[in-house]
Formats: structure tokens, sequence, C-alpha cells
């Protein structure tokens, strides 16, 4: 890692203490907690939609949440470490075959739909370690 | 006057404020910031500092050279400069500076060597609109177009602004707000750009334009050996290196 590099992780996560980043990921609904000041005090705005696209860059890292909301499509862009942001809930976790979701624009109704993953996480985290045991087993009989 | 001091370009990246506001930052690393010597009145009819940083190469040095660094006793640098400072701002030979020279909120000036453009057109250097794109416009479409009048002047004005070489200029960017010192790694953070290619030196002095900061350590922020304390070593510093360079 380069000093620029070095300085930003350790922003991170000084950052990251205060506001945990959930694990997402474009497909997924997110909620996301904005913290709006109206004169001298400050209250929560929350703002549900789909991930439609995720930048990882670092401090300038990045995150698009699209929602329709009275027939009008919606798209905010939220900085991933901003101290604005109170809180990233997942709602919901999508399957997607896309890093950007850029075609959901296009889109409304029944197309729009995305469908829900499910065990994707654990079935992830189960085939590398049964495939490990498996490298293990053909490697002791070899 | 303070002295100035040398910094090495780092690159940007960017910091929020508590409220969530992006501040755009420029690192700047001091490297081994050390006085290598004093420029009296008496000798040399000014006063001023000459600093050294980084690490130059023994082997690289010219017979005078060896003597100007072995006369101050400090280690060969990669580059020197002179910043002027008033009489009583002078700072022993061989006293390294530290980045807490500088305080958080006060405003810098960076000088800097511009990134070179090689020979650039009207357009991109002097943002000219050029010609139009149709209406019989045939090759020079980023072209400058008439560069004066007729017989009368019969000539181009001097300083007509012209294609040529851009970029690559010594050039001083003003009233630079330092965000954040780091004394430990000796580093500014400093907001916005400041010119030059990354890893380039820059000189970085107290604003001339803005009052000097208070709580800025005078006359130099100093590196005490290992000094668990940076503020009262660099207070304790600022009474002792006077009296110091006075001597010498």
């Amino acid at each position: 890692m380069n000093l620029l590099q070095t300085i930003e992780a350790e922003q991170i996560a000084k950052l990251a203490a205060r506001r945990p980043v959930p694990e997402f990921r474009a497909g997924d609904t997110l909620r996301v907690g904005v913290k709006v000041k109206e004169g001298d005090r400050t209250r929560i705005q929350y703002f549900e939609g789909v991930c439609i696209a995720r930048s990882n860059k670092g401090m300038g890292s990045n995150f698009t949440v699209r929602k329709v909301s009275f027939g009008e499509g919606v798209e905010r862009v939220f900085p991933l470490y901003s101290p604005a942001i109170e809180s990233i809930e997942v709602v919901r976790r999508g399957v997607v075959r896309r890093a950007k979701l850029y075609y959901l624009r296009g889109r409304s109704g029944k197309s729009a739909r995305i469908a829900e993953r499910r065990d994707a996480r654990a079935g992830a985290e189960a085939a590398p370690g049964t495939s490990a045991e498996a490298g293990a087993d053909s490697g002791a009989e070899a | 006057m303070r002295t100035g001091v040398i910094a090495r370009k780092v690159g940007m990246t960017r910091l929020f404020t508590e409220d969530g506001a992006h501040v755009p930052v420029t690192v700047l690393a001091l490297e081994e910031n050390q006085v290598v010597a004093q420029r009296t009145p008496e000798r040399d009819g000014y006063v001023a500092l000459q600093v050294g940083a980084g690490a130059g190469k023994a082997k690289a040095l010219t017979k005078p050279e060896r003597g100007h660094f072995g006369a101050a006793e400090v280690a060969p640098k990669a580059k020197l400069a002179e910043f002027r400072v008033a009489p009583d701002a002078l700072v022993a030979v061989g006293a390294t500076l530290s980045a807490s020279h500088f305080v958080p909120g006060q405003m810098v000036d960076v000088t800097g060597t511009t990134q070179g453009k090689g020979f650039a057109g009207a357009m991109k250097r002097w943002g000219f609109g050029g010609l139009r794109a149709t209406h019989g416009v045939s090759v020079s479409h980023r072209s400058h177009g008439s560069t004066g009048n007729r017989q009368d002047p019969g000539r181009v004005f001097k300083n007509k602004k012209m294609a040529g070489h851009m970029g690559d200029r010594r050039r001083t960017q003003q009233n630079l707000e330092i965000v954040m010192t780091d004394p430990e790694r000796d580093l500014l953070f400093v907001r916005g750009s400041v010119p030059g290619a990354k890893g380039s030196w820059l000189l970085v002095r107290d604003a001339v334009k803005a009052p000097r900061p208070e709580g800025a350590p005078y006359p130099a922020g100093l590196k005490a050996a290992a000094a668990p304390a940076e503020a009262v070593a660099a207070a304790g510093d600022a009474g002792q290196a006077p009296a110091g360079g006075e001597e010498q």
C-alpha cells in the first residue's frame, strides 16, 4: 500500500467504526438514513430503494439507490463513508447478473422486478469449504 | 516572517466534515526538512534560511556541494531552497522542521512547477472557441482565427495569445487552507489542488495575503529529538532557537 492508500484506509476505519457499512451489492434493496438539517435541529430521513450501482474507490466510494416515488423514478447517489449518512440497512437481497443495473431505468412494473436471493451467501460459504476438503482428500490420496 | 518548508506532493484524497460535507485535500509530505545554511545581513546582505529536503545521493554530489553539506553537518539533500525570514526568525543550522510548523485553519501559499502540456493549440492554451464545424470551414476547426487588423497596424501585437508551450512553469497557488497536519508522519493536508505532478517538490509558506496565524510556533515548528509532547517541544524550541541561531 502506498502512503495515500494507507491514509485512506485509516480514515475509512475511523468512519466505519462510527457507522458500520453492511455488505451489499447491486440488486439489493437498501434503506438509507440521511441526516437532514432543518434550522438548528436534525432529523433522519429514510430513502428506500434498489441499489443499482456501487463504486468502490477508497474514500470516494459511493452507491446509487433508485426508487419510484409517485410514478416518478428517483435516484440518489450516496457517499459510502459520509458522516451525513446515519445508517444503511439491507432490506432484501436480489439476484442480478450485472454490476450496474442501469437497464432498470427503462423499465417499470413487472419487468423491473428483481428476484430475491435466498441462502446464496450460505451456499457460497459452504461451496469453497467443501472444495477445499475435497482438494485435501485428493492430496492425501495422491 | 517565518520560514517555509519543502514538501513533496503525494496526491489528492477526500475528507469529510462532521456534517458530511466533502473536503478535497492534497496530501503533502515533508521529508527530513533540515536547515542547511543561514543567510545573514553581514555576509550576504539579506536574511534567509536555506532548507534542504529529501535524501540525496552522496555519489552524485560535487566537491563544493560536499563541503556545503559537510559544513552544516547534515546528510546530502535532494532539494534545496531558500526562504526569506525576519531577522528574529532564524533557525539554527541542522534543525529539522516539522509538520507542526503549520496549524490547521491557517492559509498557505504553495509554489511548484505545473504539469507540462507540451506545444498546445490556442483552444487548449487560452480557451479560444475555435472555428465552426461546418459552413465551409476546412482543416482549421481548432485554429485561433484572426490575429489582428489590416494594413493599419500592419503587425501582430505583442503578447497576442497564440499556440505555444503550455505548462511546466513555476506557479504559486495562494491562500490554501491547512485542513489537518500529521506531525508524526510529517504530512500536511491542504484544501484543494496544488501545482505540479505527484512526487514533485513544492514550497509551502505562510500566506502573504493573510495575517500570521495565531498559535503557530515562532520562529518555526521544529522536530525535537523524540519529543513526546509535540506542542510543548515546539514552544520550547521557539524560545531557544533564535539564541542558537545568533551563536552560529
